[in-house]
C-alpha cells in the first residue's frame, strides 16, 4: 500500500471516529504566555460512557475542557461534537464549571440559577411559564435540593452549591455533560448524590466527562479514563488503562509508592 | 391712633410666611426651566440606575469612571470642528456626538489594555481616565483662546449646568432613558448570565465579549446624555450608587435592576427639585447627595443586609446562645458562671436570684436537652437536609419540622438501641 493511500485510509478512519464521538479533540494546544498548559492533545470520548480526566495539578485538565468548549481560545486544535463544531452543537452540551469560579454573594436564588439552564430554550424575551418552573424544580429534586429553591445562593454549603450547578446543567437536557472537578471540596452526601445523578444520565444513554482528582474513586465511578500531563498519556477503559505504569508516567514521582500499590490493588 | 402697638419685627417675619418653594418644585410648578430639568433628571436617574446595575454586578463599576472622563476631549474637539466648519459650536447633539466618540475610544483602550497586555483592569482604567481627561483639559484651554470659545460654556460639562436647558435636551434624555430601559429588558438574561457566570455563559453559546460591549454601550449612552445635567465628574455616582443601594434590599437580580432604577429616579427628581427651590445650588452635586442619602439610609436600615439589622441580629443571636447554653448546663446540673447567662436566665424567670432553677426553668432545660437529641438525629439524616441546613443549635425544632416529622424522630429516640456486648 502506498503511503498516500495509508494516509487517506487513516484520515477516513479518523473522520468516522470523530463523527461517532460526542466529543473529539484533535491537536489541542493551549498556552498561557510561552509555556503550553496543554500540548497537542487528541481525545476521543466514547458515547454513553463516563470518562474521567485525570492528571496532576497544573496538568491542563480544566484547561483542556475549557478550550474544547471555546471558553478559552486555543493556540491550535479543534474540538467536534458528533463531527460538527462545538458552536453548532451548543444545545446538546451542558457544562458545569468549578464551584469557585463564581461569586456566591451574587443577588440570585437557587431557582434562578437553575432557570439559567433554560435560557437557551426561553430565548431573550420568552415568558417563564409554570412548566418551566416545574422543570427547574424537578431538576433540583433530582439532586435533592428542592427544599432550597427560594434560598439565596450565598446560604448554601459548598456541596449544595455544586448540586445547584449540576441541576442547572440537568435543566439544559443535554446529551453531553462536561464537569470541571464536580467532587472538589464537597461532603460525602453530595458526592453520592452527584455520582448517582451522573450514573443515571449514563444509563439514559448520555455521555459524561468529568475532570477528577481523587484517584481512589476512579475505578468505582468511571468507565473510561483519560490520563493527561500537558500531553495525553493514555486513554481507554479503566480496566485497561488505569494501571500502575500509566499512573507513574502521568504523575512521575509525585505519587507515593504505597498510594500506587493500593490503587493498582483496587483496579486488579 | 391710641392703642396701636407696633407689631414686633419677629412676629411680622412669621406673618410673612415663606413660600413653600420646595413643594412647588416637587409638583413641577416652579416654571418652565425647572420643570424641564426635574423631568430630565428623573429620567436620567432611572436610566443610569438601570444601566449601571449590570456594570456593578459584573464588578466593573469603575469602567464608567474611565468612560465619563474620556468624554472631555471629544466635547472640546467637536466644538473646534463645528466652529471650523463655520457653525455655532454649541449644538448639543454635535457636542454629545464628540463625547460619545472619544468615550468609545477610551473604552476600547481600557478593554485592549486589560485583555491584550499584562495590565490589570484597574491600572488600565487609571491610565485611560487621567490621560483622556488631561488631554481634554488641554483642548478646553485652547478653546479659551479662540474668539468663539469664551462664551461656549464648555466647563458646564465638568459638573453639569442646567441653566438654559432646552425642551430638545429633555427630549434627548427621554429618548436615551427609553432606549436604555428597552435594551436592558431585551438583554437581561445574557447580561445576568455574563455577570454571574461568564464561563458558563460562553459554554452555552453566549458571546460574553459582545454582551459586555452592549452593557458598556448602554453605560456610554447614559453617560453622554447625562453630561448636561450631572457633568462628567459626577455621572459615575449616578451609575454606581443606585445599584449599590438596591443591593441592600433584595437577593434577586431582577429586583436589583428595578429598585436601582427607582432609587436613581428618586435621586434625580428630588435632587433637581431641591436645587430649583434653593437659589445658587448646583443640580448635579445635589442629585448625587440625594442618592447618597438613599444609600446611607439603606446601609443603616435595610432588613437583613443593613448595618442596624445585622447588629441587632448579632445581639439577639448572642443572647439566644447564652440562654441555650445556660439551659443545657441547668439540665446537666452544671454550674453557670457567666454573668450575662445568669442575668438572662433570671430575667426570664428561669432561675431564682439564688441560682436555683425555677419550675419553668427546669421544664425549659428538659426541653432543650430533648431538642438537642432530636437535632442530632435530624443532622445525621440526609432526608432532613433542608432543615439541617438551618440548624443553629438554638431554633425551636417545631418551627422547622412538622409535628409528624417530630413524632417520627421521637420514635427513633425512644427506639431500643443495641447494647454493646
Amino acid at each position: 500500500m502506498s503511503i498516500e493511500l495509508a494516509t487517506l485510509n487513516g484520515q477516513s478512519a479518523d473522520r468516522a471516529a470523530r463523527d461517532q464521538s460526542p466529543l473529539a479533540i484533535r491537536g489541542m494546544t493551549v498556552s498561557y504566555g510561552q509555556k503550553p498548559a496543554v500540548f497537542s492533545v487528541d481525545m476521543t470520548v466514547r458515547p454513553g460512557a463516563m470518562t474521567a480526566i485525570i492528571g496532576p495539578n497544573g496538568a491542563g485538565k480544566s484547561t483542556l475542557l475549557k478550550a474544547a468548549l471555546g471558553i478559552i481560545t486555543p493556540l491550535a486544535g479543534t474540538s467536534t461534537v458528533f463531527g460538527k463544531t462545538v458552536a453548532r452543537q451548543r444545545d446538546w452540551i451542558a457544562y458545569v464549571p468549578q464551584r469557585a469560579s463564581v461569586d456566591w454573594d451574587f443577588p440570585t436564588r437557587v431557582i434562578d440559577v437553575v432557570m439559567m439552564g433554560l435560557y437557551a430554550q426561553l430565548g431573550l424575551l420568552g415568558r417563564v411559564r409554570a412548566h418551566h418552573r416545574a422543570q427547574a424544580l424537578d431538576c433540583l429534586a433530582r439532586v435533592g435540593m428542592q427544599d432550597f429553591a427560594t434560598r439565596q445562593i450565598g446560604q448554601l454549603s459548598g456541596g449544595q452549591q455544586q448540586r445547584v450547578f449540576l441541576a442547572r446543567a440537568l435543566a439544559q437536557q443535554a446529551d453531553l455533560y462536561l464537569l470541571d472537578e464536580p467532587f472538589a471540596g464537597v461532603d460525602a452526601a453530595t458526592e453520592k448524590a452527584i455520582i448517582d445523578v451522573l450514573k443515571s444520565l449514563r444509563d439514559a444513554g448520555k455521555t459524561v466527562v468529568a475532570v477528577h482528582h481523587d484517584l481512589s474513586t476512579v475505578a468505582e465511578y468511571f468507565d473510561d479514563v483519560f490520563l493527561i500531563n500537558t500531553q495525553a498519556v493514555a486513554a481507554g477503559p479503566v480496566a485497561d488503562v488505569f494501571t500502575q505504569e500509566n499512573l507513574q508516567a502521568t504523575y512521575g514521582g509525585r505519587l507515593a509508592g504505597a498510594q500506587m500499590d493500593s490503587l493498582s490493588a483496587a483496579t486488579a | 391712633m391710641v392703642g396701636a402697638w407696633p407689631v414686633p419685627r419677629w412676629i411680622r417675619s412669621l406673618q410673612r410666611r415663606p413660600k413653600p418653594v420646595l413643594f412647588d418644585a416637587l409638583t413641577l410648578q416652579l416654571g418652565y426651566n425647572a420643570t424641564l430639568v426635574t423631568i430630565g433628571a428623573t429620567l436620567l436617574g432611572m436610566a443610569a440606575g438601570v444601566g449601571g446595575t449590570f456594570l456593578f454586578l459584573r464588578k466593573r463599576a469603575l469602567v464608567s469612571d474611565a468612560i465619563s472622563h474620556a468624554t472631555l476631549p471629544g466635547i472640546g474637539l467637536a466644538f473646534i470642528i463645528m466652529v471650523a466648519l463655520g457653525g455655532d459650536g454649541r449644538s448639543l447633539i454635535g457636542l454629545l456626538g464628540g463625547a460619545a466618540v472619544s468615550a468609545g475610544l477610551g473604552l476600547l483602550c481600557v478593554s485592549w489594555l486589560s485583555t491584550r497586555t499584562r495590565l490589570a483592569e484597574d491600572a488600565a482604567i487609571g491610565a485611560v481616565l487621567s490621560v483622556f481627561f488631561g488631554f481634554g483639559v488641554v483642548v478646553l484651554t485652547i478653546i479659551q483662546t479662540m474668539n468663539a470659545g469664551r462664551q461656549a460654556g464648555l466647563e458646564g460639562f465638568l459638573l453639569g449646568s442646567t441653566a438654559g436647558m432646552l425642551r430638545s435636551d429633555a427630549a434627548i434624555l427621554a429618548g436615551a432613558a427609553a432606549l436604555t430601559l428597552a435594551l436592558v429588558l431585551l438583554l437581561r438574561r445574557p447580561l445576568t448570565l455574563a455577570a454571574f457566570d461568564p464561563e458558563y455563559a460562553t459554554a452555552s453559546g453566549q458571546n460574553v465579549t459582545r454582551n459586555d460591549l452592549a452593557m458598556m454601550g448602554i453605560v456610554l449612552a447614559v453617560t453622554v446624555v447625562g453630561l448636561k445635567i450631572v457633568g462628567l465628574i459626577l455621572i459615575v455616582a449616578l451609575l454606581i450608587i443606585p445599584p449599590v443601594t438596591a443591593r441592600f434590599w433584595t437577593e434577586r437580580t431582577d429586583h436589583v435592576v428595578l429598585i436601582s432604577g427607582i432609587a436613581g429616579g428618586v435621586s434625580g427628581y428630588v435632587g433637581a427639585a431641591i436645587s430649583a427651590a434653593i437659589p445658587d445650588v448646583p443640580t448635579g452635586p445635589i442629585i448625587v447627595l440625594v442618592g447618597f442619602a438613599l444609600f446611607a439610609l439603606s446601609l443603616l436600615l435595610a432588613p437583613r443586609r443593613g448595618v442596624m439589622s445585622s447588629f441587632l441580629r448579632h445581639r439577639s443571636f448572642q443572647r439566644r446562645v447564652h440562654l441555650r447554653q445556660g439551659l443545657l448546663a441547668m439540665a446537666q446540673s452544671q454550674p453557670i458562671y457567666e454573668g450575662l447567662t445568669l442575668r438572662l436566665l433570671r430575667r426570664a424567670d428561669l432561675v431564682r436570684p439564688d441560682g436555683v432553677p425555677t419550675n419553668s426553668g427546669q421544664a425549659r432545660a428538659a426541653k432543650a436537652m430533648l431538642d438537642e437529641a432530636r437535632w442530632s438525629i435530624v443532622r445525621g439524616d440526609q432526608s432532613y437536609e433542608a432543615a439541617a441546613a438551618l440548624y443553629d443549635g438554638l431554633t425551636d425544632i417545631e418551627t422547622l419540622l412538622t409535628p409528624d416529622q417530630i413524632t417520627e424522630i421521637d420514635g427513633r429516640l425512644a427506639a431500643p438501641s443495641e447494647v454493646p456486648a
